[in-house]
């Protein structure tokens, strides 16, 4: 049987990790059908239908699902669902909500945020903040996955023509109401895919000393992130914040700066690829997992490490 | 109004896990436990909803063995008025605490029903969209703010993207984010009075519902350790390692 994955999109074009949960989705069976539900947004099931690991697209448009809410996308989905072997979708927000509503209605103990695919049953997640990892394997009919999407490759984009069926809306209950969204707008590479990451924690002192972490990103196109700690203090706003509780990320370089290691923190970056810590506290327990440790005060260190880049003939982008 | 709050009892968040040499899970044994820390945010919440006038009753819920009863308990130590343990005994999943939880809410017709987005043991992130979907109430999941209105909520919900604010219908399920609240503590006083509140046991079975795991827990292992890095003397000299050593600028 097929695997039935479920887009995540703005009815403009999808997020980008519904790429890394198609790759995911196809290393449980090849046969991937993605679910489209959405209003207006024939662009989106168009730009699926090529992506070469699809086999077939599955485009619901109707003004229910202008909006993402769990309770209208749940009714629509589980019509389709006993099709299908697996049903996916990314462990972020958007499928953080959605899954266990699905998999609830159909009776099946879901397998959230998955970072490796075993076997058509077995996956590993982490657990305790990524303090340990699970081999879990599924005995329900219907396998509800969510899969961790930094733990994947995205699936390239170009060169595939599945077919796109046009499938029905489900019933609606009235049961929720979708008023606003407030989206924060940047120019700089999303923190859940960027290359670079650097990070500000309690120890930039203020929301105005972030321009020292702003700069250095300026200069290394580099995404901003920042620890719990920092949020909480009103320095930036949330959706900066890595770790068990806000994003997981894996860039190739991570630099944190001012941040302590909380084990919490140290859950949403510790799998990256090189890690740099700037921290005046020698013995801050972020040293312990830092690549390269500059033991020093941010306060010099920052401009210091700017005028540095600065000297370079390239940097890599 | 009626407040049901679930709470579930886990190794504290400050505790470092070790995994057990055998790979069958953790270890539990003589660590300390605490309330799941959203759980707390959730209580919070409904004490102040109900100190506002708004709600007259709220009850606090939990499902696990014998000893999640002190998790109960300190519920009622910051305001919850009485408490129900639902004993069950080993790994619970999700589907399972939900299965409960509707049975509960079925019995004890609540409004509103709160917990926390995740526990920090298993991560799952599911219980609370489970139980909306077994009752088909609708959910508000990841919550930062909640607005008490006539019929209905309004809830502003942590997004990936930034937040959202929605509309639900009440009865509704609420999952708490950390962001919801400062949970307070429990004073003295009412920690002794809470001794007298009234918690009533419970067990799965009673409720008729089967807890047997769906999932196989094949093996529980250690993350892979990074290797120990270095410190470096100077700025320069980290610049120069991330260029010509990490190949990273």
């Amino acid at each position: 049987m097929s695997v039935l994955l479920i887009a995540e999109h703005n009815n403009k074009e999808f997020k980008p990790f519904t790429l890394n949960a198609i790759s995911a989705a196809s290393q449980i069976n090849e046969d991937v059908h993605v679910l489209v539900l959405g209003s207006n947004s024939d662009s989106v099931a168009k730009s699926i239908s090529e992506v070469p690991n699809v086999k077939k697209v599955i485009h619901i448009n109707n003004p229910l699902y202008e909006n993402y809410l769990a309770e209208n996308y749940t009714s629509a989905i589980i019509k389709l669902a006993n099709g299908y072997s697996h049903i996916i979708c990314s462990a972020n927000t958007f499928g953080k909500n959605l899954m266990p509503r699905i998999a609830a209605l159909l009776d099946v103990s879901q397998i959230s945020d998955i970072t490796k695919v075993v076997s058509n049953d077995t996956y590993v997640r982490p657990i305790y903040a990524g303090n340990a990892f699970a081999t879990v394997k599924s005995a329900d009919k219907i396998k509800c996955i969510t899969i961790r999407p930094t733990s994947f490759d995205p699936a390239p984009t170009s060169g595939g023509s599945a077919e796109i069926q046009n499938g029905n809306p489900g019933d609606t209950f009235d049961l929720s109401k979708f008023i606003k969204k407030e989206e924060i707008k940047s120019d700089r590479p999303e923190l859940g895919t960027a290359r670079v990451v650097i990070s500000g924690g309690r120890g930039m002192q203020s929301g105005e000393n972030f321009k020292l972490i702003t700069a250095v990103a300026d200069k290394l196109n580099a995404a901003i992130g920042a620890s719990r700690a920092a949020v909480d203090a009103g320095y930036i706003t949330n959706d900066h914040q890595v770790g068990q509780t806000g994003k997981v990320v894996v860039p190739d370089l991570y630099i944190a700066v001012g941040i302590s290691g909380a084990i919490q923190h140290l859950a949403g970056m510790k799998e990256s690829k090189v890690i740099v810590a700037i921290n005046k506290d020698g013995e801050a327990p972020i040293f312990s997992i830092a690549d390269y440790g500059l033991e020093a005060d941010l306060f010099d260190a920052l401009p210091k490490f700017l005028e540095e880049l600065n000297k370079l003939n390239t940097i890599q982008k | 109004m009626k407040i049901l709050v679930a709470v579930k009892r886990v190794i504290d968040y400050n505790v470092q896990i070790r995994v057990k040499e055998d790979g069958s899970g953790v270890v539990t044994d003589n660590v300390k436990m605490s309330t799941n820390p959203p759980d707390d945010n959730a209580i919070e919440e409904a004490v102040k909803i109900k100190e506002s006038g708004k709600a007259s009753e709220v009850v606090a819920v939990s499902v696990g063995e014998e000893k999640a009863q002190e998790t109960v308990r300190k519920a009622l130590a910051v305001g919850a008025d009485r408490g129900i343990l639902v004993k069950a005994d080993g790994i619970i999943e999700p589907l399972a605490v939900s299965k409960i939880l509707q049975k509960v809410v079925e019995k004890e017709k609540p409004d509103l029903v709160f917990m926390g987005k995740q526990a920090i043991d298993d991560d799952c992130n599911q219980t609370g969209q489970m139980l909306a979907a077994l009752l088909n109430w609708p959910q508000a999941t990841f919550a930062s703010k909640i607005e008490v209105k006539d019929k209905s909520l309004e809830v502003t919900r942590e997004i990936d993207e930034g937040l959202e604010t929605i509309e639900v219908n009440v009865p509704a399920i609420v999952t708490c984010d950390l962001r919801l609240n400062e949970p307070r503590y429990a004073s003295l006083p009412n920690i002794m009075k809470a001794k007298k509140k009234p918690i009533e046991q419970i067990t799965a079975s009673d409720l008729g519902v089967d807890t047997k795991p769906r999932i196989e827990q094949i093996k529980v292992e250690e993350p892979p350790k990074r290797k120990a890095g270095i410190k470096v003397a100077s700025v320069e000299e980290l610049v120069q390692k991330l260029k010509n050593e990490a190949k990273v600028i």
